[in-house]
């Protein structure tokens, strides 16, 4: 058999058994504990001991949907950063890029992800979808047709679903509230 | 072929291992400066213990391969079952062990088959067991299709090192085939290149706009993702799919195949359901039978010294014509399980978490700002977000000696450092 010890060099000789702390676990805690977000973001842990799921809220200070609180849940696996985190909106939004079950088109979220990115680039990219919503990639098509059609009645649609209204056959939820 | 019943036929005959003796009883140009003639067969065949994880495709060719070249005390562990579409290519395995362990069947095949070679079976998952069960061994070889496993085994053995116990570092073979490409490489754990190092080498899995699936479906693979990334959540809830239920397939099948019908796009088939859901690259048994070849020859040659083994990475390419490239892939200094850096850490009894972190910053050689810290199983304190910073605040008035046991390890995270700095606290 093949003497490997004696390869290991002096410098390594030192080195120490690892922690037993996942290298998903570690990347977490390096990403939000060097977050940097703007004051119209917030994250929000249930359970403060896990990292790995959590609630960020996001309320515009500009744009069509400046006033409201939307929420997003993150739930990430010991995959990460290899496979990006699952995001959802919690609340039912009249928005071109969120369908009605919460989910989010963002291209970083899905093939655009990679291990370089981190979780502030897909919040800041969440907040962008508010003040640049794109009917190009439509979720909800009904929404994505009024905007790029009649950006008047998109918007007032907008105010309508945000004050927790009817808009066409569905009612959305409040979002000015809290 | 001569019958012979398990167990009675341990004895060699006479030129048994005569082609594989020319190698081992005299040196040559290429055997390592350690190489001892005439002692290494013994070694090989006597004391060697090798670990195979995965009896699939891979499994089935190191195992017997492993076999023939006079291992004789092999383990290997593999949680699946085995199924009907296995047979074409694993072929340790007859339609009828449909159902049963590969673990055990192939286990049972290669000890009936090869006079003398004990070979032990664990059906069920790799991190059922721990440290103590990997230490027994003097290599391992994997041969698996999921990177989990891999980056779970890697981390293991990488962790597993020791500076106090030579006999804790465990060379790694790892083998990967995917359709007509494949690698196979070594790995000595904390001094080579680990598996983590090279992740990003990885082919990504193919995914699509969720928008596309959602509105302009093109392909039928648009539909099955349809039907499993949008309409499964929807109707079950948080029901997880379970993509090795084949009930589960069935309903993404069914439901692939009636939006198919919808924007007229064929090719939807209850196979193709399930090799989207499962990522499936379909396996090839030439491009497996060469690389588990490339990983037991490796083997070989570190179990016996007997010649230069490979460093360390071995790419095969028979997609168009067959090409081959053998390079050293580097260690990554930021690597998260190899890489990183790592403090013996002597403090008194009586520090602090808010002393801990003020030596931390005024450690002039490993300039650090802001750092975070937790230890395996808990955050002793984050420095942000507020919230998080809020709930482990009070642990700074603590006595480290109360969160972390001596000799216990302390991850450390900032932005100064390229990842993470683990600490190992000692007590004085
Ligand atoms: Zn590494």
């Amino acid at each position: 058999m093949i003497k490997i010890w004696s390869m290991k060099k002096d410098e390594n000789a030192a080195a120490r058994k690892k922690p037993k702390t996942s290298a998903a676990q570690i990347r977490v805690q390096k990403d939000l504990t060097e977050l940097d977000l703007p004051s119209t973001m917030k994250t929000h842990f249930a359970d403060p001991a896990d990292l790995l799921n959590f609630t960020l809220t996001i309320t515009p200070d500009e744009g069509m949907y400046k006033g409201g609180t939307f929420k997003f849940s993150f739930a990430i696996n010991t995959n990460y950063p290899h496979e990006p985190p699952k995001v959802k909106c919690t609340q039912k939004i009249y928005h071109p890029n969120v369908d009605l079950e919460g989910n989010v088109c963002l291209n970083i979220l899905r093939e655009d992800w990679k291990p370089v990115l981190n979780l502030n680039s897909v919040m800041v990219g969440l907040q962008y979808l508010f003040l640049e919503p794109n009917a190009d990639d439509p979720l909800n098509k009904d929404a994505a047709q009024e905007m790029s059609k009649n950006r008047d009645q998109f918007l007032s649609n907008v105010k309508i679903s945000m004050r927790g209204g009817r808009v066409a056959s569905n009612v959305y939820d409040n979002v000015l509230a809290s | 072929m001569a019958t012979l019943v398990n167990g009675s036929a341990t004895a060699d005959w006479p030129g048994r291992y005569f082609h594989i003796d020319q190698i081992l009883d005299k040196p040559g140009p290429r055997t390592d400066p350690g190489f001892a003639a005439g002692a290494e067969a013994p070694f090989l065949r006597d004391q060697a213990k090798i670990l195979v994880i995965g009896a699939g495709g891979l499994g089935c060719e190191i195992l017997a391969n492993l076999a023939l070249t006079g291992f004789k005390h092999i383990h290997v562990i593999d949680m699946d079952t085995i199924d009907i579409s296995n047979l074409n290519r694993q072929f340790l395995f007859r339609s009828k062990d449909v159902g049963k362990s590969k673990a055990i069947v192939a286990a049972d095949f290669i000890m009936q088959r090869v006079p003398g070679v004990e070979v032990t079976p664990y059906f069920g998952k790799i991190q059922d067991k721990g440290d103590d069960y990997y230490m027994q061994f003097n290599l391992v070889i994997c041969g698996l299709d999921s990177v989990e496993a891999r980056r779970w085994i890697n981390a293991t053995l990488v962790n597993l090192v020791d500076p106090e116990n030579p006999e804790s570092l465990k060379p790694l073979i790892d083998g990967g085939t995917e359709g007509f490409k494949g690698q196979a490489r070594v790995i000595l754990p904390t001094i080579t290149s680990c598996y983590e190092c090279s992740l990003d080498m990885l082919n990504k899995q193919t995914a699509f706009p969720i928008c596309t699936i959602a509105n302009t479906p093109r392909l039928p693979e648009h539909c099955i993702e349809w039907a499993s990334v949008l309409e499964w959540p929807r109707v079950h809830g948080d029901k997880k799919m379970d993509t090795d239920d084949p009930e589960h397939i069935s309903w993404l099948y069914k439901t692939a195949a009636s939006r198919a019908k919808e924007f007229n796009i064929e090719g939807v088939t209850w196979s193709l359901t399930q090799g989207v859901v499962k990522n499936i690259i379909p396996a090839i048994a030439s491009t497996n039978a060469i690389i588990a070849a490339a990983c037991c020859n490796e083997a070989f040659k570190i179990a016996t010294s007997s010649a230069a083994y490979l460093n360390n990475y071995f790419m095969l390419i028979g997609t168009d014509g067959i090409y081959s490239y053998t390079f050293e892939h580097e260690k990554r200094a930021d690597c998260p399980v190899c890489g990183g850096e790592s403090l013996d850490f002597p403090i008194s009894m009586e520090v602090t978490v808010e002393e801990l972190i003020d030596m931390l910053i005024e450690k002039q050689d490993i300039q650090i700002k802001k750092p975070s810290l937790s230890t395996p199983t808990r955050q002793i304190y984050l420095q942000a977000p507020p919230q998080l910073e809020q709930a482990t605040r009070p642990n700074l008035e603590k006595k480290v000696s109360e969160l972390v046991p001596g000799g216990g390890e302390v991850t450390v995270t900032a932005s100064t450092l390229p990842f993470s700095l683990s600490l190992n606290i000692i007590y004085n």
